[in-house]
């Protein structure tokens, strides 16, 4: 029974890094409609950052977070205004085969400039230390991770409902012709949410880094975890993201309980599952 | 003749192949109410897109406090003082009824309105500003809209067909804050189906005929016959 009960645990856990992983990726499409396809090698790009980072100046992965989130913003501020927002339009094609193609080139510069090998972030001793609740082994790692996911959601939560930033984010994505006439450059407000989104981003992949190993390739099932999170929590709900994540986590540790090979399948079946039987994903999002 | 505040020169607005104004010229006067009648795709929507940016032209089509701004994005035209009351009110629906409205005062201009001043002028919305701003009845939304405008502290507001779809006694009560909208020397431009709400608050009065000013004047001189040819296009 213990077993089981700590499996649901890491899976819930797991689940918080998997919201990470999908708000970007949320708040990008909620924002400008926009999916993007490079978005799981972003967060494998801000991985290796960290890596250089803690390298470079010798420090704690965590640590390496102040140099990593700015940088990412700034670079996805860049992104979008010198390139995203000119595929922006009518048709939805030009920004999902322009993310694809950026996700090609993002893959082949990390193996260009850091090999194919696996590398990992080393965080210390925090790495193996564990509380014992009840019976119950938990990750401090884990643990952390979620907390940080916790907070993350609710930081956005809060940019998006109660700053003049977040009022200009949800009046574009209403309605993007009468938000200019307010006098919101829309250009510049796609950058600030690009920005945002990309300090997330450099969130969930220094904590990848310091969980599991990572090489270039994998950045496109960090991509479809992510959207399974934000399918099955409902498009346009940042809590709902979260329970999607916890669900996607708790799906995939259950199934590599009963077989160590039914991990990610069982994970894209839950998947599969809710879009099956609520095709809008479990909270979306209700105002029209 | 003093500077005008607005004048638009042979101004051809063009959505792609078809062309939606052909020459349009016309000047208002700073303090002005100036009202434009027309029948249904007469002109008299794209000729607010065009003045408000949304729809871009030629540099020195439209011209504004002595600037050239007809190829000016639509924030930055907010940005000099031209706010607009959209047709259909096109509130934000994620937003509740004063974030709209402070969403409308995000230009960051300077001036006598403020949450305070749109509460003073319309009281409902005070009361119902924590909802959603699709939870309005549609006069109140119009109220709204207006607000939102007006928390732009414009020197130009123009007023898409604020009384479409409502009920007699709603437009009345809007027209009503009319003189309080213009009292401090707001210039304003007014579209409307109903001619005679539209004159009874104008000075002065512009219609369009597809694409064409067919007819332009005092509202004092022009008299029921000649804005019926000038609606319709029927030989005078």
């Amino acid at each position: 029974m213990i077993e089981w009960v700590s499996a649901v645990t890491q899976g819930v856990l797991l689940g918080g890094l998997y919201a990470l992983f999908a708000a970007g990726l949320s708040l990008i499409f909620g924002v400008m409609r926009l999916v993007n396809i490079a978005h799981g090698d972003l967060i494998v790009f801000a991985a290796y950052l960290g890596l250089s980072t803690t390298m470079t100046f010798g420090i704690n992965p965590f640590l390496a977070l102040f140099v990593v989130v700015p940088v990412m913003a700034g670079l996805g501020y860049i992104l979008q205004r010198g390139l995203l927002n000119r595929t922006l339009g009518e048709d939805i094609l030009p920004p999902l085969l322009v993310t694809f193609g950026l996700s090609v080139i993002l893959q082949n510069a990390l193996l260009e400039g850091y090999t194919a090998d696996p590398r990992k972030l080393s965080a210390g001793t925090i790495e193996t230390a564990s509380l014992s609740v009840g019976g119950l082994s938990v990750g401090v790692l884990p643990l952390l991770t979620f907390a940080i996911a916790v907070a993350v959601i609710a930081g956005l939560q809060w940019v998006f409902y109660s700053t003049s930033a977040g009022r200009g984010f949800r009046a574009v994505s209403d309605n993007q012709e009468i938000a200019q006439i307010m006098g919101l450059n829309k250009a510049h407000v796609f950058g600030l949410a690009m920005a945002l989104a990309l300090a997330v981003t450099a969130i969930a992949g220094i904590l990848l880094g310091v969980r599991t190993s990572f090489d270039p390739s994998i950045g496109g099932g960090r991509l479809i975890f992510g959207f399974e999170a934000v399918i099955i929590g409902g498009l346009g709900s940042l809590w709902g993201t979260l329970a999607g994540g916890i669900i996607l986590g708790v799906a995939q540790t259950i199934g590599g309980k009963i077989d160590p090979g039914w991990q990610l399948l069982s994970g894209h079946i839950a998947f599969l599952a809710v879009l099956a039987i609520r095709p809008n994903g479990l909270f979306p999002r209700v105002d029209h | 003749m003093p500077e005008p505040l607005l004048s638009l020169n042979a101004l051809d607005a063009r959505y792609g192949d078809f062309q939606a104004l052909y020459g349009v010229d016309m000047q208002i006067i700073s303090g002005e109410v100036v009202a434009i009648i027309g029948a249904n795709g007469a002109g008299k929507s794209t000729l607010m897109r065009s003045i408000s940016g949304l729809l871009p032209n030629e540099s020195e089509q439209v011209v504004f406090k002595g600037r050239p701004v007809g190829d000016w994005r639509a924030d930055r035209i907010a940005k000099l003082g031209v706010a607009l009351v959209p047709e259909g009110r096109q509130l934000f629906p994620s937003l509740s009824v004063e974030e709209n409205l402070k969403l409308g005062g995000a230009v960051g201009r300077k001036g006598q309105w403020s949450l305070d001043a749109v509460y003073g002028l319309f009281p409902v919305l005070k009361e119902r500003r924590h909802q959603a701003s699709n939870a309005l009845s549609g006069g109140q939304q119009q109220m709204a809209a207006i607000g939102r405008a007006l928390m732009a502290n414009p020197e130009l507001i123009l007023f898409d067909e604020i009384s479409l779809g409502l009920a007699p006694v709603v437009i009345r009560s809007i027209y009503e804050a009319f003189p309080d909208i213009v009292r401090q020397g707001m210039t304003a431009i007014i579209v409307e189906q109903d001619i005679s709400r539209a004159l009874s608050v104008s000075s002065r009065v512009y219609c369009l005929q597809e694409g064409r000013v067919s007819l332009t004047g005092r509202t004092d001189d022009v008299n029921r016959d000649e804005i019926t040819a000038a609606y319709f296009g029927l030989a005078a």
